[in-house]
């Protein structure tokens, strides 16, 4: 049996996550990899600007405390970490994890770089035709940060079949880090669909993190989970003969059942037949469940699909400017204040002409579910004990969408009675299109090394 | 028959790609499996989004899991990087779709 553990859901997430699957995995006994899936689309254009600034920056920015508590466990028991958390700078990012092992006196730890997945210049061409899901965006005049395409599983096999220890990865797709050491210890050929399908479900289940064991899920006294403070991210279980049961570290919160399990098998699918991963086309209309023990679910009837010929790219655009400014009413009346606040500011933003597109958010009476038009907070009528008004706008000037969140700080005097704690800030808006790539024209380079040498 | 939101007898977890949203529908009881296929369309779903501008809605059925899938198109006005919303990933949408009334048979 191959155990593999997830230690990060997304960049933001625990970061003493990881000890306790560790943990678990070394307790276990049998041979184990861990993984982290740290980059989102947008973390993706975020680290490329945090590169541009500093060369040495770009790597997800929890690497080392990520890593620091579970190296040496990881080394002495052989249970590799990957990860896509070299982000838009793999080299940088093995160079931290280098670092960290000379801190702990592991001089010796085999690092392995992968890069290949940058492909902006094939996209600042207009080489790379636009995925069918964007077709209609135009983007103007917005200029290109970098594209990134989604790679498999295939460099990160070679970099555990090279014996790395770590692996730093850039935009690798999610079930990617579950598939490789999969693949790599069972010997799974390239189109072996059927197991490769059970490695794709074990990758789409465990790579949000604890979204499978109780994470955005516990809901009291409907759902209610232990110890949502605690929750164990996940562990996959995978025979040789294909068997897949989800679990989770023991002595953690969280649980794993037919309702987590479900909610997370099903969470940013479209098609069910299929789910498009760059080693293999995964299909669960067949899936059935057991429970097979507590917090221990097993998959079954998981097929597999030739993977597609192109592979995903993401492209990130930059060019305008978002600015938000909050306010808060309370006590009686709240509600009414805050209505006639959301239209005076919406009147102040047409008085001084400022080239903004605006919506406002009345926090307590409807925002998230909201329009940009205010369509469900224009028909509350109800009250609430208070009230946060939200302004938010976009502009591809930066001066306008600064005085525009202005407005909403000038309301703590011009406002109406009884408004306090306004907050305001102007950030960069980062736009993504995906475009496909066919997958000959992204050739991926593994690099091994140990901390040592990487240092020198 | 008696009406309840969908809150009493299912539960459902919001994702997105773009300006799509994906939105899981799982009754507690497999029992309500059908009532669900029977009421919850996907006319009913998009109307939930309409005021979002949402164009299209299409249902995908498990009936081996007990569950569905809803696939939303332009529900989220622009998405993650394009949205002016504080939840530009649309994941509160779940909420959105518990709380829409079915009849039980009492």
């Amino acid at each position: 049996m191959f155990r593999l553990g997830n230690g990060s859901g997304f960049s933001g997430d625990r970061v003493d996550a990881p000890i306790p699957v560790m943990r678990d995995l070394v307790a276990g006994g049998t041979p184990a990899a861990l993984f982290f899936e740290t980059l989102g689309e947008r973390t993706v254009a975020l680290a490329h600007l945090e590169k541009r600034r500093d060369g040495e920056l770009g790597y997800e920015p929890m690497l080392e405390r990520l890593v620091r508590p579970i190296l040496r466990d990881a080394a002495e028991h052989a249970i590799p970490l990957l990860g896509n958390w070299g982000a838009a700078n793999p080299p940088a990012g093995g160079r931290a994890v280098a670092r960290v092992a000379m801190e702990l006196g592991l001089p010796d730890l085999r690092i392995a770089v992968v890069e290949g997945d940058d492909v902006t210049g094939q996209v600042a061409n207009g080489q790379l035709p636009v995925h069918d899901a964007d077709a209609g965006l135009d983007m103007g005049d917005w200029r290109l940060v970098a594209a990134n395409a989604y790679i498999g599983a295939e460099p990160l096999v070679e970099a555990l079949r090279e014996g790395a220890q770590v692996i730093v990865a850039g935009r690798t797709s999610d079930p990617a880090l579950a598939i490789a050491p999969l693949a790599h210890h069972f010997g799974w050929g390239v189109e072996d669909w059927d197991r490769l399908a059970i490695g794709a479900a074990a990758g789409h289940l465990l790579e949000c993190g604890s979204q499978v064991t109780g994470g955005v899920f516990w809901d009291p006294g409907r759902k209610d989970v232990p110890d949502p403070a605690n929750l164990g991210f996940p562990i996959a279980e995978v025979t040789a003969e294909g068997e897949l049961v989800i679990t989770k570290p023991a002595g953690t919160g969280g649980v794993v059942d037919f309702r987590t399990i479900k909610e997370q098998l099903l969470y940013e699918l479209h098609d069910p037949a299929e789910y498009i991963t760059p080693d293999v086309v995964l299909d669960i209309t067949g899936c059935t469940l057991e429970q097979a023990g507590k917090d221990r679910v097993a998959l079954r009837g998981l097929r597999g699909h030739p993977r597609p010929e192109t592979l995903k790219v993401t492209a990130s655009f930059e060019g305008s400017w978002l600015g938000e400014g909050e306010v808060s009413v309370a006590g009686p009346n709240a509600a009414g204040r805050a209505r006639a606040m959301a239209d005076v500011l919406l009147e102040r933003l047409r008085m001084r002409g400022l080239k903004v597109k605006a919506r406002v958010d009345l926090i307590g009476l409807a925002s998230v579910h909201d329009s940009d038009g205010g369509a469900l907070w224009r028909d509350a009528e109800c009250d609430a004990p208070e009230v946060r008004v939200r302004l938010a706008v976009e502009s591809a000037s930066r001066d306008d969408a600064d005085q525009a969140a202005r407005e909403v700080l000038a309301m703590l005097c011009c406002g109406p009675a009884g408004t306090g704690g306004a907050r305001w800030r102007v950030t960069p808006r980062i736009l993504t299109r995906s475009h496909l790539i066919l997958r000959e024209r992204v050739p991926t380079r593994v690099a091994i090394r140990t901390a040592k040498e990487m240092l020198r | 028959m008696t009406g309840v939101p969908l809150y009493d007898i299912a539960h459902s977890r919001a994702g997105d790609k773009g300006n799509r949203l994906n939105l899981s529908l799982i009754p507690y009881d497999p029992a309500h499996y059908s009532l669900l296929a029977e009421q919850v369309t996907e006319e009913r779903v998009l109307a939930l989004f309409r005021h979002r501008g949402a164009t299209s809605c299409r249902r995908y059925d498990l009936p081996l899991l007990h569950a569905f899938n809803f696939i939303v198109e332009d529900a989220l006005e622009g998405g993650v990087n394009g949205s002016l919303n504080l939840d530009g990933h649309g994941k509160t949408n779940s909420f959105r779709l518990l709380a829409l009334e079915v009849a039980l048979p009492s």
